[in-house]
C-alpha cells in the first residue's frame, strides 16, 4: 500500500528525516515510536507532501508519488491526520467533516451519506453537529479529526500522536476507535509517545531516534522485550 | 419570500441604476459622500475577502487601487481627449459608457495581474511577513507613480471625465459584494476559511492552500483595481499622494472594525468611517489619532469586530424571549 524508501527531508537546511525507509499493508497498523524530537511528525508530513522531501521514494499503490503536494496526494486516498488536532475552529463540526470530503469532490447525498456513517461509529460528534469545532473538548476534538479525515474514505491514514494531552480513558478509547479502523482494511501510520497502548494495538513498530530508524519489528516482540524497552522506549 | 443570491444581485444593479436618476435632485456635496462611501465599501469587502476569510495580512490595497485608478483614468483621459474633440456629444453616448468600462476592467486586470505577480511569490510567508511585503509594495507603486512624469508625476493628473455616477459605483458594490459572498458561501470557498483557520489540516484535507491564498489575493486586487478606476473617475484628479500607506491603513481599519469575515459589518464600518470625518470636521486634524486610538481599543475589547460584538449581542437579545431567558 504506501512504501517509503531511503527518504530524507527537513525544514530548509535543517535535515531532519535522514534516510528512512518504512511500508505499510492493507488492513494493518504500523507503529511509529520514537522520543520527542526523533523525526516522527516531520517523516509523517514528509510522506503525506505537507513538507518537500529532498531526496527518496515513495510509493502508493506502486504508483510513485515522490515530490506530490499535499492536495494531490490527499485525492489519491491517504489522508494525514496532523499532530495537535488541527481542526478548522472557526467552522461548525458539521462544516469541518464537509471540509472532510473535499479530496474526493464529495457532495450532496454522497457527501451526507459519509457524515452519517461516520455520526454512527462517532456518536459523541452527532450531538455535536452545529457547535463550533473550536468549543469541542480535546477528546472530541480528536475524534473529528479522525473523522474527518475519515469521510473521503482514504486507503491510508497517518496518525500524528492522537492521544497526547487526552486523559488516560479518553486514551484507550481513542486507540481502541483506531483498532476498528484495521477492521475497515485502511492501512494506518500511527506516530505516538504512548509506547505501550500504541504497541498493543499495532501489528509492527517502527523506532525513531534522530531522523533514522534504529529498530523494527513484531509489535508484540518489541512489548516483550525488555532489553529494547529499557534502551530506546524510556523504560 | 426568500430572496436567492442572484436575485439579490439584480435587484441591487436595478436598485443602483435606477438611484441614479435620482442623484440630479441630490445636493452635490451629498452625492459626492455617497460616491466615497461606495468606493470605500468596493474597496473594505474586496479586503475582508483577503485579510479576513483568506487570513492573509495585506497593507497593499491601496497600491492595487492605484493601479487600477491611473490604468483607466490613463486610458480614458487618452481616448476622450483624442476623440471628445471629433464627436460631438462624446461625453454623454454610449461610445462613453462602453469607453468607460474598458477602462475599469482594464484598470481591475492589471490590478489583478499586479496582484498575482506580488502574491504569488510572497504568499509563502505568513503574519507579519507577508504584511511587510505588501506594504513595501504599496510604496513601491507610490513612488514609481511619483515619477512618471507621462502620468502626471508628484502633481497628479486631472482632467480625469466624470463618468463614475452613482449608479455605476452601486453597480459594481453590488458586483462585489456578491461575488465575495457567493466566492465563501460555495464548497469549494469555504477553502478560503479552512487556510484561514489551519493551514496544515488545510492541506491535510487535500486543499492546494497556494492557489486559494493567490486567488484571494488576484480576486481582491481586481476589485480594488476596479475601486481606484471609479475614485479617478469621480474626483477627475488623482496624485500618488491619495494611494500611499495610510489609505492602506484606513482600509484595514475599516475590516478590523466590521469584524475580520464579517461582509455586513464591514459594509457598516466602511459607511460610518467615510461619514465620520464628514461629521467631525471641526477636529479634522485629529482625525489619525482617532483611528490609532480606535484601533487599539477595538483590539481590546473586542478583537473579531465592533460590528461582530455588536451583532452577536443582537441576536441573544432577540433570541432571549422566545427560550424563555439566559440559563
Amino acid at each position: 500500500m504506501l512504501k517509503v524508501v531511503n527518504l530524507r527531508a527537513g525544514y530548509g537546511p535543517l535535515q531532519v528525516i535522514n534516510g528512512v525507509s518504512l511500508r505499510v499493508q492493507p488492513g494493518e497498523i504500523v507503529a511509529l515510536i520514537g522520543a520527542n524530537g526523533s523525526g516522527k511528525s516531520t517523516l509523517l508530513k514528509a510522506i503525506a507532501g505537507v513538507i518537500p522531501q529532498t531526496e527518496g521514494r515513495v510509493l502508493l499503490r506502486d504508483q510513485p508519488v515522490a515530490g506530490w503536494t499535499a492536495d494531490r496526494l490527499a485525492r489519491r486516498g491517504l489522508a494525514l491526520v496532523p499532530e495537535g488536532r488541527a481542526l478548522f475552529h472557526g467552522m461548525s463540526v458539521l462544516d469541518n467533516l464537509r471540509m472532510g470530503g473535499y479530496p474526493k469532490r464529495l457532495a450532496g447525498a454522497r457527501l451526507a451519506e459519509r457524515i452519517e456513517a461516520l455520526c454512527v461509529r462517532f456518536p459523541a460528534l452527532r450531538e455535536k453537529l452545529s457547535q463550533r469545532a473550536g468549543e469541542l473538548s480535546g477528546g472530541q476534538r480528536q475524534m473529528l479529526a479522525i473523522a474527518r479525515a475519515l469521510v473521503s474514505e482514504p486507503e491510508i491514514l497517518l496518525l500524528d500522536e492522537p492521544s497526547t494531552g487526552l486523559a488516560p480513558l479518553l486514551v484507550a478509547e481513542i486507540f481502541d476507535c483506531i483498532g476498528q479502523l484495521r477492521q475497515a482494511g485502511i492501512a494506518i501510520l500511527l506516530a505516538e509517545q504512548n509506547v505501550q497502548g500504541t504497541l498493543r494495538i499495532a501489528s509492527r513498530a517502527y523506532v525513531m531516534q534522530t531522523g533514522r530508524i534504529v529498530l523494527n519489528g513484531p509489535a508484540a516482540e518489541l512489548l516483550r522485550s525488555e532489553e529494547i524497552q529499557r534502551a530506546y522506549l524510556g523504560k | 419570500m426568500k430572496i436567492g443570491p442572484k436575485s439579490g444581485l439584480a435587484l441591487a444593479l436595478a436598485a443602483a441604476v435606477g438611484g441614479s436618476f435620482l442623484t440630479p435632485r441630490l445636493d452635490a456635496y451629498f452625492l459626492n459622500i455617497l460616491i466615497d462611501v461606495g468606493v470605500n465599501i468596493i474597496l473594505a469587502v474586496s479586503l475582508n475577502l483577503i485579510n479576513g476569510y483568506a487570513g492573509q495580512f495585506s497593507l497593499g490595497h491601496a497600491g492595487f487601487m492605484a493601479v487600477g485608478a491611473y490604468t483607466a483614468a490613463g486610458l480614458s483621459t487618452l481616448v476622450s481627449a483624442n476623440l471628445l474633440a471629433r464627436f460631438h456629444g462624446f461625453e454623454h453616448s454610449c461610445w462613453a459608457f462602453g469607453c468607460f468600462l474598458l477602462a475599469l476592467l482594464a484598470g481591475g486586470l492589471l490590478a489583478a495581474l499586479t496582484g498575482f505577480l506580488v502574491g504569488a511569490p510572497s504568499l509563502r510567508l505568513k503574519g507579519d511577513y507577508l504584511a511587510i511585503v505588501t506594504l513595501g509594495f504599496g510604496e513601491i507603486i507610490r513612488v514609481l507613480l511619483q515619477n512618471f512624469e507621462s502620468l502626471g508625476g508628484a502633481r497628479g493628473l486631472s482632467g480625469i471625465p466624470p463618468w463614475a455616477t452613482f449608479g455605476w459605483v452601486y453597480g459594481w458594490v453590488a458586483i462585489v459584494i456578491f461575488t465575495v459572498l457567493a466566492l465563501v458561501h460555495s464548497t469549494s470557498g469555504r477553502g478560503f476559511l479552512a487556510v484561514r483557520d489551519d493551514e496544515i489540516a488545510a492541506q491535510a484535507v487535500g486543499i492546494n492552500t497556494t492557489q486559494y491564498k493567490v486567488s484571494a489575493f488576484v480576486i481582491g486586487a481586481f476589485f480594488a483595481g476596479i475601486a481606484g478606476g471609479l475614485y479617478a473617475h469621480s474626483k477627475q484628479f488623482i496624485s500618488p499622494e491619495g494611494f500611499g500607506f495610510m489609505k492602506s491603513v484606513e482600509i484595514v481599519v475599516m475590516v478590523i472594525l466590521g469584524g475580520m469575515g464579517n461582509t455586513a459589518g464591514v459594509i457598516l464600518a466602511a459607511v460610518v468611517l467615510t461619514l465620520l470625518p464628514e461629521v467631525l470636521r471641526p477636529v479634522a486634524a485629529y482625525r489619525m489619532i482617532l483611528y490609532s486610538l480606535l484601533l487599539i481599543v477595538m483590539m481590546l475589547t473586542c478583537p473579531r469586530g465592533l460590528f461582530t460584538a455588536l451583532g452577536e449581542r443582537a441576536k441573544g437579545w432577540l433570541a432571549r424571549p422566545k427560550n424563555g431567558g439566559p440559563p
